[in-house]
């Protein structure tokens, strides 16, 4: 009894005191070796939108802080997801000249729900796209269509994209920030970013031929060409039978999208509704 | 010969990495290029033949004559971990370059296994200052000759066809394992 007690007290002892040395060292060195950060660099990061999506090239949006603040030649336009607004604050703060920001959502160029797009196999394993896609490519026969299982929502640092009951990623407009993680995240490149104002877009990615894209999901995109061949101002090209929207073509010249009636699949689809003028219905 | 029979052993015979297998989150997230390998060995070199020097002096003159040495795993954590913290205050302070150069490395450190387990042989061993010097310099060689191997072997493996589901991380664990078998070859040529 007498000698537990007193192994409890030694222990007590020596970990307080070995605890209060060390507590009393750091405090000691937090103190001496104190290195000065230029304070605007916090005042920076506290205007970032702290998404963490390394859109900027940074890792980080206090990485990117601390570039822009001490490079005068980093420019005060790199954070995305920030858009204008965040973009004028650090012009400010850094006293550089802002860039024109493009603004960007994300667009899935998929419209193989689960009774359009056919099955090649049944896929039982960790439900994740990557994985997935490491085995034969997915369970669709379509071999550039969506996985559906979400890795992208998952991957998005601002919750802007949920999954359909059908298996397709939804993006919501109101919260995509354009910052393309999950562009980078999805496995088939579905995802990609488009230019804010663009009327129309291919909701396909299916480079494969006409019949076999046709027998591969029913909304695909055969490569007719017809799209192409309507437009006026050359907005669309063709590449290895899939069609592709240029967006900034579109947004400059075009204000009557007469390629949405041609298409005979219903692979050209308006873009995001509401954002667009003439398209507030 | 006796402190270069224990360095070699602790470099090759008994390979933290390749047969003991701690620091192995280390030998793969770092492996991927050589510099930050070379980096990395060397930080892990000095800190851990550093905090094992203290950790030996806290074991000899507080906890052995206490007769507290089952309090051994809880101070050396408290320790490694405070240590660290100094030096990259220390080196934040006296030397900018190395610590962009260090600067995550360090932070991977202070809660690795690798760095707690050296000074917690040194311990167990009865080694006396001196070897617990040499082998925690000798380890700490070993780990970033480990290090340098892997990292060398993945360069070249980027441009190797590598089978579709093995790409990555897959691949980098087989070959650790071959790289350790081919170090299994030395056990025994030293008697401990």
């Amino acid at each position: 009894m007498e000698s537990s007690l007193n192994t409890s007290l030694a222990i007590l002892g020596v970990l307080v005191s070995l605890g209060a040395v060390f507590g009393c060292v750091l405090a000691f060195a937090n103190k001496k070796f104190a290195v000065e950060i230029n304070p605007l660099i916090h005042i920076v990061e506290d205007v970032l939108p702290k998404g963490q999506c390394g859109a900027c090239g940074y890792p980080g949006c206090m990485a990117y802080a601390e570039a822009v603040v001490l490079d005068p030649e980093v420019s005060p336009s790199c954070c995305i997801p920030g858009k204008e607004e965040v973009a004028r604050q650090v012009a400010e703060l850094t006293g550089k000249v802002m860039a024109k920001i493009e603004p960007r959502i994300a667009q899935v160029k998929c419209a193989g729900t689960y009774s359009k797009a056919v099955r090649s196999n049944e896929y039982y394993g960790v439900d994740d796209c990557v994985a997935a896609n490491l085995i034969f490519g997915g369970d669709k026969v379509c071999k550039y269509g969506c996985l559906g299982m979400g890795s992208c929502a998952r991957a998005c640092p601002f919750g802007a994209i949920t999954m359909s009951p059908e298996g397709l990623p939804i993006v919501s407009p109101d919260k995509c920030t354009g910052c393309g993680v999950c562009e980078n995240t999805c496995p088939k490149k579905v995802i990609s970013m488009m230019p804010i104002g663009a009327l129309v877009r291919v909701n396909c990615n299916s480079h494969d031929k006409g019949p076999q894209a046709k027998k591969a999901c029913s909304a695909a995109c055969i490569g007719c060409t017809l799209c192409m061949k309507s437009c006026p101002y050359e907005a669309i090209k063709m590449d290895n039978s899939l069609a592709v929207v240029d967006g900034n073509v579109c947004i400059e010249k075009c204000s009557n999208p007469v390629c949405l009636e041609k298409c005979p699949t219903g692979a050209i689809k308006p873009a995001v509704v509401g954002i667009l003028p003439g398209t507030e219905n | 010969m006796e402190y270069f029979t224990l360095f070699m052993s602790a470099v090759i015979v008994n390979n933290f990495v390749l047969t003991r297998f701690l620091g192995l989150c280390i030998f793969f997230g770092v492996s991927k290029n050589l510099d930050a390998s070379l980096g990395m060995g060397v930080a892990v070199t000095s800190i851990m033949t550093l905090s094992s020097a203290l950790a030996w002096a806290v074991h000899h003159y507080v906890l052995h004559p206490q007769g507290l040495e089952f309090l051994t795993t809880a101070v050396f954590v408290v320790l490694i971990a405070c240590f660290v913290q100094l030096l990259e205050m220390i080196i934040r302070k006296y030397s900018p370059t190395l610590y962009n150069m260090w600067g995550i490395y360090l932070l991977l450190i202070a809660t690795n296994c690798i760095v707690f387990g050296v000074p917690v042989i040194n311990a167990e061993s009865g080694f006396n200052f001196t070897q617990s010097i040499v082998n925690s310099f000798g380890s700490g060689v070993g780990f970033a000759l480990a290090l340098v191997l892997m990292a060398s072997l993945r360069e070249k493996l980027r441009y190797a066809d590598v089978p579709k589901p093995l790409e990555g991380l897959g691949i980098a664990f087989i070959l650790a394992g071959m790289l350790a078998l081919s170090f299994f070859g030395f056990s025994g040529m030293i008697p401990t």
